[in-house]
């Protein structure tokens, strides 16, 4: 945050290099010094997770292309010399493929507690978007480093994502044969995928850098939007919020480690342990779950072109936050509407995820048949998508601008330090989730 | 300023053209089939350019149904005539993707008796006409000619 540095460099080499590089203090002032909210919950942790992830990911990635061959004819048998034959292959890739998942998982948790605790509000909307880049590079990162072990899913994956472009009027054509470099996915697409694979986690670290520089100009939000106005509301960075960092690093790493030595092909999908075959797909082709929510918009909508909209629409939405949410109060805490709409999004979200691992005619409740709307029975999962899609939509471009105009807020605390006090009416509701104030 | 936009844009093309097939791709050469091969009412599957593409050899009654649906209500209508080569209605000749994203449609699946596409539950049918689900054009009937009765080339 802005402010005097309160570094003081204690032997004569830390005088000397802080006269020339003052790395040193940039550190002290950002990690030590750096004052917290001192009402941060777990939920807050999230970002310091994430690095570890992102940290986890270079170095076992960095790792598996030393013994990794980027060619359609040596892809998939040298995923499998990695897993059989090289020393510990087995786990690093094992931490790789899970580690991605956990990455969307702490990812996920941080921006739906950006988005209950206002965080995207002014003047954190610089920040927010930011963190939109990152999902928008993690998500391109994970579709391409699936497409590399060249097995079925990796290769019918990369078929049908690759074809979203081609719904696109005039140039879609052009692009998909330009994204191929050929007339189908082969062995220049595995070449191109694999070089990005490995640039954009570099991107991503670049963009974590000015994510955490907005973080620092604006401060950190807090559970209670309110932003800190004294020193009793801070506390120093360390030791409180590293130690509470680390405490959820290691619980965290209890679920990865539990994910990599008990069940790390649970997330995955036997299909892609058969070797790439251009001219059979399987018969279920599903993207990796943190995709199913979008792959369940796209298959709600009976038109190619709309749903590729729709689906792209879906993650523009979250770019768009920042304006559409027209409330003044930035936590939900005090929001009691837009609370409720924002667990009913909660699930709507987990509900098209369901849709998305599922057929698009599959019965939601079996053996019942309805009747056909737009070329569906209405008990299918393409219907319930298209439900949950509605909503995932009108939560953003409904329900967040209308809602700040119209909802009556509690009343919100003075000061971070003396919400209660203030504020008798809020003391119950405040009472209630008071034990987070002690972390 | 426009010599300056000029040279990048003159730089940036090697760039971005690189990415495009490489000639060794786009010399791929035509195919010939032997259409004997495939025995009435079933396809054999021929990788083509990289995909593959069906060659379906059609029962008196797929092609009688393909006729009589002419007139049907479709997304992408089209006769069957116009889909295979005159007085050689039994041979289908089609791209073997789905023109929704590309996955391959199993053979005979559906209730038009022509493709299912296990993807996103796209219909064809005995014409690869697509009939239900999310794709918006029928399956591509390449480029090709009967080199004789029973050999044609395609591309």
């Amino acid at each position: 945050m802005s402010g005097h540095s309160t570094y003081e460099p204690k032997t004569g080499f830390e005088r000397w290099l802080d006269a020339r590089l003052p790395i040193v203090r940039l550190g002290y002032d950002s990690f030590v010094d750096y004052p917290t909210p001192r009402n941060l919950n777990y939920w807050w942790t999230f970002g310091g997770i994430l690095s570890l992830c992102l940290a986890s990911q270079l170095i076992t990635g960095i790792i598996l292309v030393m013994h990794y061959t980027p060619s359609a004819d040596h892809a998939f048998a040298s995923v499998e010399h990695i897993m059989r034959d090289v020393n510990y292959g087995w786990l690093i890739r094992y931490m790789h493929a899970n580690g991605a998942s956990m990455f969307f998982i702490a990812v996920y948790i941080h921006m739906l507690r950006g988005l209950y605790y206002g965080s995207y509000k002014a003047p954190r909307e610089v920040l927010w978007l930011l963190g939109c880049v990152i999902y928008l590079l993690m998500m391109a990162t994970a579709f391409m480093g699936y497409v590399l072990p060249w097995g079925q899913m990796s290769f019918h994956g990369a078929v049908v994502i690759t074809n979203l472009f081609g719904a696109l009027p005039l140039v879609g054509e052009s692009i998909t044969t330009w994204l191929w470099g050929g007339f189908a996915v082969d062995n220049p697409t595995l070449n191109r995928f694999f070089s990005l694979h490995y640039l954009l986690p570099f991107m991503i670290a670049g963009v974590v850098i000015l994510h955490i520089w907005a973080l620092h100009v604006v401060g950190q939000n807090n559970p209670t939007g309110v932003e800190p106005k004294s020193k009793a509301d801070t506390v120093p960075f360390t030791p409180y919020a590293t130690v509470k960092d680390g405490f959820a690093m290691s619980v965290f790493l209890i679920l990865f480690a539990w994910f990599v030595f008990f069940m790390p092909n649970a997330l995955g999908h036997a299909d892609n342990y058969i070797p790439a075959n251009p001219l059979v797909t399987p018969s279920h082709i599903v993207p990796e779950w943190y995709f199913l929510p979008f792959y369940a918009i796209l298959r709600a909508v009976p038109d190619k072109l709309m749903g590729v909209l729709a689906m792209f629409g879906a993650i523009a939405c979250l770019f768009a936050l920042p304006w559409l949410d027209t409330s003044k109060v930035r936590s939900m805490r005090y929001r009691p509407t837009a609370k409720i709409h924002f667990f009913i999004f909660v699930v709507a979200c987990c509900i098209l995820g369901v849709c998305g691992a599922k057929l698009p005619d599959d019965q939601v409740i079996p053996h019942l048949t309805t009747f056909q709307l737009m070329a569906s029975d209405l008990n299918s999962f393409v219907w319930l998508s298209r439900v949950a899609a509605l909503y995932y939509f009108a939560f953003f471009l409904v329900i967040l601008p209308v809602l700040g105009l119209t909802e009556k807020t509690l009343p919100v605390p003075d000061s971070i330090a003396s919400p209660a006090l203030s504020h008798p009416a809020a003391a119950p509701a405040e009472a209630t989730a008071a034990p987070e104030m002690k972390g | 300023m426009a010599v300056a936009a000029g040279g990048a844009a003159a730089i940036a093309w090697p760039f971005i053209d690189q990415m495009n097939p490489s000639a060794d791709t786009r010399a791929l050469a035509s195919i010939e089939f032997d259409v004997t091969k495939v025995p009435e009412g079933q396809q054999v599957v021929v990788k083509w350019r990289g995909k593959p593409l069906f060659v379906r050899n059609r029962t008196k009654a797929e092609i009688a149904k393909a006729v009589a649906d002419d007139g049907a209500s479709m997304k992408d209508p089209e006769k069957d005539s116009a889909r295979v080569k005159p007085g050689k209605s039994q041979w289908l000749i089609v791209g073997g993707n789905c023109t929704h994203l590309g996955c391959v449609p199993t053979f005979g699946g559906g209730e038009y008796g022509g493709w299912f596409c296990p993807c996103h539950g796209s219909v064809y049918d005995t014409s690869g006409r697509i009939r239900k689900g999310p794709a918006p054009k029928n399956l591509v009937v390449p480029e090709y000619a009967f080199l004789s009765d029973t050999k044609v080339k395609i591309g």
